[in-house]
């Protein structure tokens, strides 16, 4: 067993879930099954080998030019209005649970 | 009207002849819904007014002898991650149920300009994770070919409303294997592009360096017209690249003869149905008769890509899914006192079972005295896969592999075991880890008259040659 009860609980509480007791024994089943079989990576030497973030830099850019300057065509000036007007406040917090006229309304962060 | 046959080109040369209405070719695709769908769940919102307001400046356009667009007036669906502004997007999760998106995904944006019409959203699994559409918040989707089967996933409803003529055509999304999986299921076309092909603006992330849009058609030359339509430079996403598209469709009609594609014993190994192995390989001595040179290559960190990919996906995603704390998007859980219950309980409640346990996986991956082990180890065995296909495209032009291990499986045969569900994906995976395309097209059927899928691969960019490959094969059967 790789993972323990109180590891779900603390990643459980990283990940902002608050699960169920039954929740909780079924990740740790799940969890372990899954992590013993990623275990297999454990077989490869990769000591020498770069890691991979992302594709982008790789293909489709200049590649006599590194690193930023192979995106030198994504970037643009800072402006107020960019590529897209900024949406007015009625747009943006059309979803929200609880807002008023200007922000979005949450219950009280800091208890007194 | 026979819906069974309607490519993009019949749909919009009918229109722009007069020869029907785009209105008219709506209307047909609702009644079909309304008929079929009840038992398959493929659309999970329908766009009607959207849809029929588009049909109405098709038939003017066409009205007034002015030239349609490439998709003007041909009925579409999009999967349900993709933002639809003021149509309900809800990535398949009770989490955004009720969510109305502000804007439009650059995807979806693209084939509107280009004169489509958008039918509906499509059910799939929740924020598109999961292999069989069993996922889903809302319903599970049925295979039309068998409805005692999955349609695949995630895209399973984009997939289901193709196969079942509910849809022309469909966008639908590929993190793992999202778009041929179910195509190869449900017996059509699902073409994943290279990385930053398609712009990803208004695609709901699930993770990031991962997620691709494509097209699922029932015919190759459908799915280069929808690829023509959607590729290309996006402000909006800095991923996107700055590479020409090229004309796909004119690709197609260029020969094979003399192309060199890879076989890689790697995807031929345990765990291979029978059935789908014999139909694979009658493929590949198909495409042989048709002059192409058959090479044996090997990608020898294949077995690795399964567990490379759900560290990196779930990393990805249990930062992507932060976002969803019951403050920005419709849902928050009820009488919660303060902040972090608000966050806890309105997550609790609005994610399902494999959201969680992804979230789980991703942060335990991320978390401190576990980064090197998993996400750092992950990352490099990731540039490993990456450098097993640049040596392969050394010596070949396209690579042929099965789709998948399997034909469709039954609904709840999978369910309760995540780890059998993952390797459903286990020869599509390795595409989106290097971000090259892909391209599923029916190559045969089991003794039950379940599809079988032929996926062929390529160069970064190179999309023109298995498009080739697939619409050659595709003449010939």
């Amino acid at each position: 067993m790789k993972v323990t009860e109180k590891d779900v609980a603390y990643v459980a509480e990283l990940s902002n879930l608050e699960l169920t007791a039954e929740e909780r024994s079924g990740m740790l089943r799940d969890l372990n099954s899954i992590l013993e079989y990623i275990d297999c990576l454990n077989e490869l030497d990769t000591s020498d080998v770069p890691p991979m973030a992302q594709v982008s830099d790789r293909y489709g850019v200049d590649k006599s030019k590194q690193g930023s300057e192979r995106f030198a065509y994504a970037s643009r000036e800072d402006v107020i209005e960019g590529l897209r007007k900024s949406l007015p406040h009625t747009e943006a917090l059309a979803n929200a649970p609880d807002a008023d006229e200007d922000f979005f309304r949450v219950p009280k962060v800091i208890e007194r | 009207m026979d819906l069974a046959s309607l490519t993009i080109d019949a749909a919009r040369s009918a229109v722009q002849e007069r020869k029907t209405t785009a209105l008219a070719l709506a209307e047909a695709h609702y009644a079909r819904i309304q008929k079929e769908d009840g038992q398959i769940g493929a659309f999970l919102t329908l766009s009607k007014e959207r849809a029929l307001e588009q049909a109405d400046r098709m038939d003017r356009m066409a009205a007034e002898g002015k030239p349609l667009p490439p998709l003007g007036g041909v009925p579409v669906g999009i999967k349900d991650v993709m933002s639809t502004r003021g149509l309900r997007t809800t990535a398949g999760s009770k989490i955004l149920e009720n969510y109305v998106p502000p804007y439009d995904c650059t995807a979806v944006a693209r084939m509107e300009a280009a004169g489509a019409v958008v039918l509906g959203k499509m059910n799939c699994d929740e924020f598109a994770m999961g292999s069989s559409n069993e996922n889903s918040a809302y319903r599970p989707v049925r295979n039309p070919r068998d409805l005692t089967r999955v349609p695949g996933g995630s895209s399973g409803g984009s997939a289901a409303a193709v196969a079942a003529d509910m849809a022309v055509v469909t966008l639908g999304s590929d993190t793992g294997g999202s778009i041929r999986q179910p195509a190869s299921f449900c017996g059509i076309v699902g073409l994943m592009p290279t990385y930053g092909r398609v712009s990803r603006y208004g695609l709901i992330a699930f993770a990031s360096s991962l997620d691709h849009i494509g097209p699922l058609a029932k015919t190759v030359k459908d799915a280069a017209i929808v690829l023509r339509t959607i590729s290309g430079r996006d402000p909006m996403d800095a991923t996107s690249a700055d590479v020409p598209v090229p004309d796909y469709v004119a690709e197609l009609e260029k020969p094979i003869r003399g192309m060199k594609l890879g076989v890689a014993k790697e995807y031929f190994g345990e765990g291979l149905d029978d059935e789908v192995r014999h139909a694979v390989e009658a493929a590949i001595d198909k495409l042989k008769a048709f002059g192409c040179e058959i090479v044996p290559v090997s990608l020898p960190h294949t077995p690795y890509a399964i567990p490379t990919y759900y560290l990196i996906a779930t990393a990805e995603a249990s930062a992507n899914l932060a976002r969803y704390d019951g403050v920005r998007y419709t849902v928050r859980a009820r009488d919660v006192k303060t902040l972090s219950e608000m966050y806890r309980r309105s997550r609790n409640e609005g994610f399902g079972a494999e959201v969680k346990r992804r979230i789980m996986l991703g942060t335990y991956a991320l978390s401190a005295g576990y980064y090197d082990a998993y996400y750092l180890k992950a990352q490099k065995v990731r540039t490993l896969l990456t450098r097993d296909f640049d040596e392969a495209f050394r010596k070949v032009d396209a690579i042929v592999t099965p789709t998948s291990p399997t034909a469709a499986f039954r609904l709840g045969e999978k369910s309760n075991d995540p780890l059998s569900m993952y390797l459903a994906d286990i020869y599509t995976v390795t595409a989106d880890l290097a971000g090259i395309p892909g391209i599923s097209i029916p190559c045969g059927e089991t003794k039950e008259k379940l599809p079988i899928g032929l996926q062929i691969l390529g160069r970064h960019f190179d999309e023109g040659t298995i498009l080739r490959v697939a619409h050659a094969f595709e003449q010939a059967t």
